[in-house]
Parts: C-alpha cells; structure tokens; sequence
C-alpha cells in the first residue's frame, strides 16, 4: 500500500512538478514557525530533525542548529508531543539517528510517530542490513521508512535498497556530511541517474543542495531535492521570514524550470 | 569451544556488535572486511607483520614481576609491559596491521581519532613509515592536557586538528573522524584506534592485539609454570584488554577490565548504538549519549567495545570502576615502589588491584601496564603540585 508521503510526492510529480523537502530542526527555538512557512510556501513534505548529541552525518550547521535545540531542553518526546499539535497540511518526515529508535523500542516509536501524525521516517545511520526490525515495526505501524542510496553503492545494491525505501528514496548527492556546497557535486546526478534506472518511486536528491540553482539541476535527473542546511542556516540568521522567502523562491525555481 | 568470538558477516558478538554506519560507510566496511579476512589468512601478510612488530616495535614485550608491590599487597604482581613497545603503548599493534592493511588496500591517506594521543602518536608514526598521509582529530580539552602527544603528532609529520564540538573529548574525536571518513572514503583508510566502531573494527583490532594474550600465555607458563588466577586490564574502548583478554578467556583466569568512574559504560550504561555499534553505552532517558568525565583522556568514553558488552552480558569478565582519586594513589605508588610511571589509563588497572589485594591474598595477578606515563606527567604536575 502506498503511504501518505508516496501518494503526496507522486501528484506532484504526476502533474508534470518537482517536489521540495525542507529540513528543520525540531525543538530550535521559534522551529514551528519555520515549518509553517514552509508549508505555506511549496513544500511538499517537510522534514523534521530530532536533534542527537552525535549527529555523525551532519555538517556544522545542523550540528549547531541540534546542540541550540538539546541546550533549550528540547527531547524527541518534547518535539513529537508538539508536532501532534500541529496541523500544517503537508506530511512530516521525522529524521533521527538510530539509538533514538532504539532506545524507545522499535515499535514503541513506531506508534510515537503515529500517535503525533508523523508519515515517514529517515534514519540516517541505520543502513539496509540493520533495518530488519525497524523496518518491520515501521510497516506494521503504517510509518514509511525512506532509505538512503549513497553514491558509493555497487549497482548490485542499489535495487536493493530502493526496493525496502517507503515514501521515497533519498539519492545522496556527494560523499560528505551536510552543509551548503557552492556547486552541485556531479556525483549528485550521476547517483540519481542510476537510481532512477532501477525504482519507479520518487527519487530526491540531498546532501549538499544549497539554492535555487542547484535544486533545479538536481531535480533535471530526479522528481526533486532535500534542502537541510540551506534552510537551517537561514532560520538561524533570519528565522522563519528568511525561511519563507528562501522556500518560495525555490518553488518559483522548480515551478518554471518545468 | 572458545569463548573468543569470531563474528560472521553481521558483525555479532552475541547481540552486540553490528554496522550501523550511514549507507555511504557500508560498501567500504564491506571492503575491509574482505581485506582484512584476505590477509589476516596469508602468510606473507602475517609473516611481513610480525617482523615490522619485531624489529620496529620491539615486541615481544616482556613480563616484570613486582617484587614490592606483591610484598606490600599481598599478591604476585606481574606486568606485561605494553609500555615498552615503540611509542609508548599497545597502540602501535594495531596501528602497524591497519597500516600494512591500508597500504594493501591501495590507501595513501589515513584519518584517526585520539583521546590520550597514544593511538595519534602511533598513526603518526605508522604513517611516517609507510609513507601515508596522516590526520589525527583530537577533542579540545585532550589537545590541552595531552599537549605533549600533539607535538610529538606533528613532529611524526601528521596534521592534528582539535575538535570543538560535543563534549570535546574522544566521542566527539570519534563522531569527526567519521565526518572525514564519510567525504574521503575513496582514497582514506579510518584507522580507528580500538575493540569498538562498526565491524570489522572490533574483530579486526582485537586480531591485531591477539599478540599480547598469545605472548603473555607462554610467557606466564614459562614463568609461573600455570596461568594467573586474576588477568586485569583498564577498558577504555577495550582493546588492550581484548588483546590480553584473548589470551586467558579460554584458562579458569578471572577476567576484569577496569573502568573508570566517570565512563563506566558497562556499570552504568544500557546496550544503545552510537558509533557503528551496538554496546553498552552511557545515555539519558532519551537515548542521547552522556559525556565522560574521566582524569584519563584515552578512557574519557562513554561507551566500549561491543565484544566486551558481549563478555559481561555472558558473566566471562567483570568490570569494575574506580575513581579518579585512587587512580592519582595508585600512579604514584606504581613509580614509587617499581619505578614505573605507568600511563594515567592502566594506573586505573593498578588502582583497581591496589583496592582488591585483599581479597586475593596469595592469588598471581597478571596487570597489562598498555603504556607509559611520561605523557601524563604534565597534567600529573598541575594535579599534585610539586612534590616535596
Ligand atoms: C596507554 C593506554 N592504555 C589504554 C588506553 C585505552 O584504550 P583501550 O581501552 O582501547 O585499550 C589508551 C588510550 O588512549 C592508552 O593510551
């Protein structure tokens, strides 16, 4: 069955558009409003980060955006509580490193995630071969796990990995951590290439795409982008009015590059 | 069968252990993995890398019986002398295999992370010799009191760049050694510096410090005529403990692994998974792993290596704690009464056998000394002041 994430992203690339996916930090202060604007402004599913104290994929300024948020207090069960309250319109994707899960019990934050009206999950150091019970709890739950597809992947795992992501698959767009790049990396749409080649679901590029610019290049190969430091570095400098202007211009971006 | 463990291609020790790593990691452990077992199975391999342990390291590394300790306490204390190997520690022993192996691999650079510096200044060294490209990361406070090991680190030729997030201590040496990793993977070997990180790390590691379970075995019965009843090594990540552990998990010997107060990851923790591994681990309520506080930068970790969660959770060794306190008596009265200054990680081991001697009255006690404490003597002369 096809999940809420899948079913939102796929009208917007059956109607011939390319889908955006902001990231925002849960529990950083005045976080809210900038999901909000968001969701007013064209995204199509935002992506809410659970900050961790060792976020080994993240650049600096999601580290700083998550070490802000833990200082204020925030929890994972702090910021699902709030996320339940919220009523934004668009699907919510939880992003969290694995002991997070794993300390709650697989399905106990299975049903957190539901229970606060979460659709997805992406959790970004749990790969294929130590998704099993996740994974399962997560389907049984009706909680979509997106899967990573890294560049570094032989063509023989790629249909694997694409064949157990729910929601959607995110093509890792350059062999790094996050944080803002001043080009696309071409690694970016050769794997987006190959991933293409092998999956009918939604393909999005992440990691690394920093503007309007490159998320419209990454989004030539792919049904659209992943946007996470870019957004969270102007929320930290701006807040949610930075956050708004940013995500429209990248919608008009996407928009008229149809 | 042995207790000693070999994980199949998941990575377990019992339920310990795995790869949780992001997806970019995965086909590069695959890699070592393959590597490793591919040359860990040949003879010129093994033959080239105990030469290098032989005429570089100066290994094999000795037994000394403490004459005074064991009239004072009450025991037969005997020390293997890790200390005493090129560099000052049991590091190079791994360091000298992932090096051979990366050099096999077709790797010219390698990253590290470091508490003490001891794995730094072995990578560093290991490096010059092979000719490598080298980057050490090192939290900020153990840059400040391990400031000796940073020069020696540089002087080895070796770039070393202080971290200043999270706790700025090895976790955080650690999270930014993968950070590196993740963006470097082609052309960069991750020679991680102990029993932990995600498989084959804590196999592989433990295979390269086998040599001093297998040296201190033949050694004890040539020397004793029997095995030690207690064998004890402090437990920062584990691996000089896993390397003498290995020796001794299939005898009757009783097994400790001593921690310290402040990373107690086995007394304190709840199996969690930071790192690439699943392992007992210091956290709070909602699983965000907790800072160490340890006097020693090489034990100041919240978590340890996954074999050792396995060996506890099975009841084989035991692992107590001690606190800083008797660490600071016990690193004075190992160079008082032997004149050795042992490193601040292994006094923990001393402290330990200083507190227990009773309780083993007349038993042989087999101490793993992992290094020398000359790099400790700076911050040791901020703690104590000058000595009258
Ligand atoms: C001398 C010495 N012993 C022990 C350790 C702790 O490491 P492990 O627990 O892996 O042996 C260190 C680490 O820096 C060290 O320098």
């Amino acid at each position: 069955m096809t999940g809420k994430l899948e079913q939102t992203l796929r009208q917007r690339i059956d109607g011939g558009g390319k889908c955006l996916v902001p990231y925002i930090t849960g529990g950083y202060p005045g976080w809210v409003d900038s999901l909000r604007a968001c969701a007013a402004n064209g995204a199509d599913a935002i992506e809410i980060g659970l900050p961790f104290s060792d976020p080994v994929m993240d650049g600096p300024v999601i580290q700083a955006s998550s070490q802000v948020a833990l200082d204020s207090g925030a929890t994972p069960v702090s910021i699902l509580h709030e996320i339940r309250t919220l009523d934004v319109g668009v699907p919510l994707v939880v992003m969290c490193y694995y002991n997070t899960v794993f300390h709650a019990g697989h399905e106990r934050f299975a049903q957190d995630l539901v229970a606060a009206g979460v659709s997805a999950a992406i959790i970004p150091d749990l790969p294929l071969e130590e998704s099993g019970d996740w994974c399962a709890a997560a389907d049984k739950a009706g909680v979509e796990t997106v899967m990573l597809a890294a560049p570094t992947a032989p063509d023989e795992r790629l249909p694997r990995v694409t064949e157990r992501a729910r929601g959607f698959v995110y093509s890792v767009g350059l062999l790094g951590v996050t944080g803002e790049r001043s080009s696309l990396s071409s690694t970016a749409t050769a794997l987006a290439a190959r991933v293409k080649k092998v999956t009918t679901k939604p393909v999005l590029v992440g990691v690394g795409v920093s503007n309007a610019e490159q998320a419209v290049e990454a989004s030539k190969v792919s049904d659209g982008v992943i946007m996470g430091a870019a957004v969270v570095r102007r929320m930290m400098e701006g807040g949610s009015e930075a956050v708004a202007s940013f995500i429209k211009e990248v919608r008009t971006a996407l928009d008229s590059s149809k | 069968m042995s207790v000693l463990v070999t994980p199949g291609s998941d990575g377990r020790f019992g339920e310990f252990g795995g790869r949780f790593v992001p997806e970019t990691l995965v086909p590069a452990c695959q890699e070592l993995e393959a590597a490793f077992n591919d040359a860990w199975a040949d003879p010129s391999f093994r033959k080239e890398l105990d030469d290098v342990l032989r005429e570089y390291a100066g290994r094999p590394s000795m037994l000394t019986e403490c004459h005074n300790l064991s009239e004072q306490l009450g025991i037969r204390l005997i020390l293997k002398r890790e200390d005493l190997n090129h560099t000052g520690s049991h590091k190079i022993n791994n360091v000298l295999g992932q090096a051979l192996l990366a050099k096999r691999m077709g790797k010219k650079r390698i990253v590290a992370e470091t508490g003490a510096g001891q794995h730094g200044v072995a990578s560093a060294t290991a490096a010059a010799l092979f000719g490598l490209e080298c980057k050490v990361y090192m939290g900020e406070v153990d840059v400040a009191r391990q400031e000796l090991n940073v020069f020696r680190m540089r002087l080895l030729g070796s770039d070393v760049e202080a971290v200043t997030s999270g706790s700025r201590t090895l976790k955080d040496a650690v999270n930014e050694a993968m950070r590196d990793w993740v963006a470097t993977v082609e052309s960069t070997h991750y020679c991680l510096g102990s029993v932990m990180g995600p498989h084959p790390y804590p196999y592989m590691v433990r295979q390269f410090h086998r040599v001093i379970g297998n040296e201190a075995f033949s050694q004890c019965n040539e020397m004793l005529g029997t095995n030690p009843d207690v064998v004890v090594a402090c437990v920062g990540g584990g691996s000089n403990a896993m390397g003498i552990f290995s020796g001794f998990v299939d005898t009757n010997a009783r097994l400790v692994g001593v921690e310290p107060a402040g990373g107690a990851a086995v007394t304190r923790g709840q199996p969690g998974v930071v790192h690439g591994m699943k392992s007992y681990l210091m956290q709070d309520e909602f699983g965000q792993v907790q800072e160490a506080h340890s006097i020693s930068a090489g034990l100041d970790y919240p978590g340890v290596g996954p074999e050792h969660s396995y060996l506890a959770s099975i009841g084989r060794a035991e692992y107590p704690t001690v606190t800083d306190d008797e660490v600071i008596e016990a690193f004075q009265l190992m160079a008082r009464s032997e004149g050795i200054i042992p490193a601040l990680e292994c006094a923990h081991a001393m402290a330990w056998i200083t507190r227990e001697a009773h309780t083993m009255k007349g038993k042989t006690v087999l101490m793993n000394l992992s290094g020398r404490g000359d790099k400790d003597v700076g911050q040791m002369m901020n703690v104590l002041g000058g000595l009258k």
